[in-house]
């Protein structure tokens, strides 16, 4: 019986790990590049290396000059979302929704004068960051598969726990000069086996993070479906408020901006204006979430005809709603500084590791004899491997260099920079199929090695401000980020040597390669 | 772990696809009733009940899908999902009626 268990255990864990490894990698990914993402976002508007912050004392003055310009704009827009400068982003980010199905209004201004600001257009880190929760495809159909492939990954995780008769001694065990399949094997466990717990929190977190999307049945039994008032009832936001349907102008917002950061000692985030123009208007300020685990931003209500304070929310949770914001405070991790910053992202790239160790476990685990050609599953897998392991690594870095090289007056230029993402993708999904299979992985590894670098130089070549061009001066922030692209370039020139120099039991291409290569590799090695 | 090289039968992969629906429709569903359920009854403040029967139903689903995947015979993991959703969905039925 209890063996019986593991071998469907065992089975379970393969497959379900399977049929979501692709799109989990890529969530993967481009989740723990997110942990960066303020950082990405500074290094893609390279024009902002200059700009003083802005004075807490001032904002009062800054959050006039968005309003100045959104009643100019966007006075139809039935909320404004108006994100106030942060040290990483000295810019207003101003964004309004005119009606459902319209493309929203995104402007960036600069704090100052009130003007729009002169930077390139990007989507900078967001676009990761979203990319690994809705998949660049409409919200709704990217949220429920991040969310699908979610769950089979908690499945594959409690399956491939259970699958372990050795789970401990997994910690310590690394085969490397084993076969290949044995070497992969215990790769696959380390980086499982060794940040589990990560996986499973940043696992349980993520969906914990869209939870009433998921799962809104309980507001649909106790709220009638309602998701805010159990958003406001759990202390969470402050109460909507309906248009009244009478005119008022909206209060000056110099003054309630400056009660509110009397009232509250963290930074000033972001103001949301609701119903402008209507005498049941609403401000709220959300504030950055106190310093500790749980992610509880602060947020002020205030009248917006009369400028009265309504209510404040976010701190005096109770157990149950304080537990979902701590969850979710884990998975975003602003709590963190850059060393334990630092120890998310590289849980984050083991958990990558380990997703794609997995997969290539697959294939290595099913390569035929000799005397078969692999099947059309096999050979689909095999391309599907190269084409996301090595594909989304070429596509960011194809991302990062449309940033630096693509015309700065470009229409539509941050759209352009994520076609350049895709199409990149596209093109690394497809060369596997035209190439033998382990000249592929070498190839393609060669080729993201080869993109990194050109990061590098294309940053080196269009910043004037760049520290090395400056001998010093100029910011750290372009010396780290093209030293992680060093540090990648190198990552992948040595997965491509070793790819090159390996020679196992790789049955099929012993097969279908010429027999004089294989003398002239014993020799190498 | 490795696959011997033997045809599947058409059998083998019905049972397969049967129990992947099963896991799939069965854990939501079932996940989905016992949040509904909980929200309405367990004895604390409504957004409290509604926070803590959302957290469990995510650990919920994967332990159901795991289990039909344990289960020895196909028909044993369906009656067992029927029975326990019966039930769920019984006591749902009760508690909406004394809910306002």
């Amino acid at each position: 019986m209890k063996g019986r268990f593991r071998t469907s255990m065992a089975w379970l864990h393969v497959w379900s790990g399977l049929v979501v490894g692709w799109v989990l990698f890529a969530i993967f990914v481009t989740g723990t590049a997110s942990y960066y993402r303020a950082d990405i976002t500074r290094w893609m508007r390279p024009e902002l290396a200059q700009a003083p912050p802005v004075a807490a004392a001032d904002l009062p003055k800054v959050a006039e000059r968005a309003v100045a310009y959104l009643e100019r704009h966007a006075s139809k827009a039935k909320t404004w979302f108006i994100g106030m400068p942060q040290p990483e982003r000295p810019l207003l980010d101003l964004f309004w929704r005119t009606r459902p199905g319209a493309p929203p209004g995104h402007v960036l201004l600069d704090p100052r004068t009130g003007a729009e600001a002169m930077v390139r257009d990007t989507e900078g880190g967001d676009f990761l960051h979203r990319f690994h929760y809705e998949l660049h495809i409409p919200p709704l159909w990217g949220r429920w598969i991040v969310g699908i492939c979610a769950m089979i990954m908690l499945v594959a995780l409690i399956s491939g726990i259970v699958t372990h008769k050795r789970i401990f001694a997994d910690f310590f065990t690394f085969r490397r000069d084993k076969a290949a399949r044995r070497s992969f094997l215990d790769a696959h466990n380390v980086t499982g086996v060794l940040a589990l717990p990560f996986h499973l929190m940043i696992t349980y977190t993520g969906v914990v993070a869209l939870a009433t999307f998921y799962m809104p049945w309980g507001v649909t039994t106790a709220y009638k479906g309602d998701t805010r008032a159990f958003f406001r009832e759990a202390n969470w936001i402050t109460a909507p408020r309906p248009p009244i349907g009478r005119t008022a102008p909206l209060a000056p917002l110099g003054p309630m901006i400056e009660e509110a950061l009397a009232t509250v000692p963290e930074r000033l985030e972001r103001l949301t204006v609701t119903n402008f123009g209507d005498a049941g208007a609403t401000v709220v300020a959300m504030f950055e979430e106190p310093h500790g685990l749980a992610h509880t931003p602060t947020h002020i209500a205030f009248d917006g005809a009369s400028g009265a304070l309504l209510e404040i929310r976010g701190g005096d949770l109770k157990p149950a709603a304080k537990t979902i914001s701590t969850l979710i405070g884990l998975h975003v991790a602003h709590f963190a500084e850059p060393g334990l910053r630092l120890l998310f992202f590289l849980c984050g790239v083991m958990g990558s590791a380990m997703v794609a160790t997995g997969l290539v476990l697959w294939s290595l685990a099913r390569l035929p004899k000799l005397d078969v050609t692999p099947s059309f599953g096999l050979r689909l897998v095999q391309a599907l491997n190269v084409g996301s392991i090595i594909g989304l690594p070429a596509a960011v870095a194809v991302y990062f260099l449309a940033n630096r090289l693509l015309p700065l007056g470009l229409a539509d230029r941050g759209e352009w920079e994520i076609r350049a993402f895709f199409a990149a993708w596209i093109v690394a999904a497809l060369i596997p199929l035209a190439r033998p299979h382990r000249r592929a992985w070498n190839e393609m590894s060669m080729l993201v090695s080869g993109l990194c670098l050109a990061v590098v130089a294309a940053d080196l070549a269009m910043i004037e401000a760049h520290p090395l061009r400056r001998l010093g001066e100029g910011e750290a922030l372009f010396l780290w980020f093209d030293g992680a692209m060093l540090a990648l370039a190198a990552l992948f020139a040595f997965a491509a040597r070793r790819i090159a120099q390996y020679r196992g039991p790789s049955r099929t291409d012993r097969w279908h390669e010429p027999v004089l290569a294989a003398p002239a590799e014993r020799a190498r090695a | 772990m490795a696959t011997r090289a033997r045809p599947t039968s058409l059998r083998e992969r019905a049972s397969v696809a049967s129990r992947v629906v099963l896991a799939a429709g069965g854990g939501y569903g079932i996940a989905a009733l016992a949040t509904a359920l909980l929200s309405l009854t367990l004895p604390l403040a409504r957004p409290e009940a509604v926070a803590v029967a959302t957290l469990v139903s995510f650990l919920l689903m994967p332990a159901i899908a795991v289990a039909v995947f344990a289960m020895r015979s196909l028909r044993r993991a369906a009656l067992s999902l029927a029975g326990v959703a019966l039930v769920l969905g019984g006591l749902l039925g009760l508690a909406m009626r004394g809910a306002p």
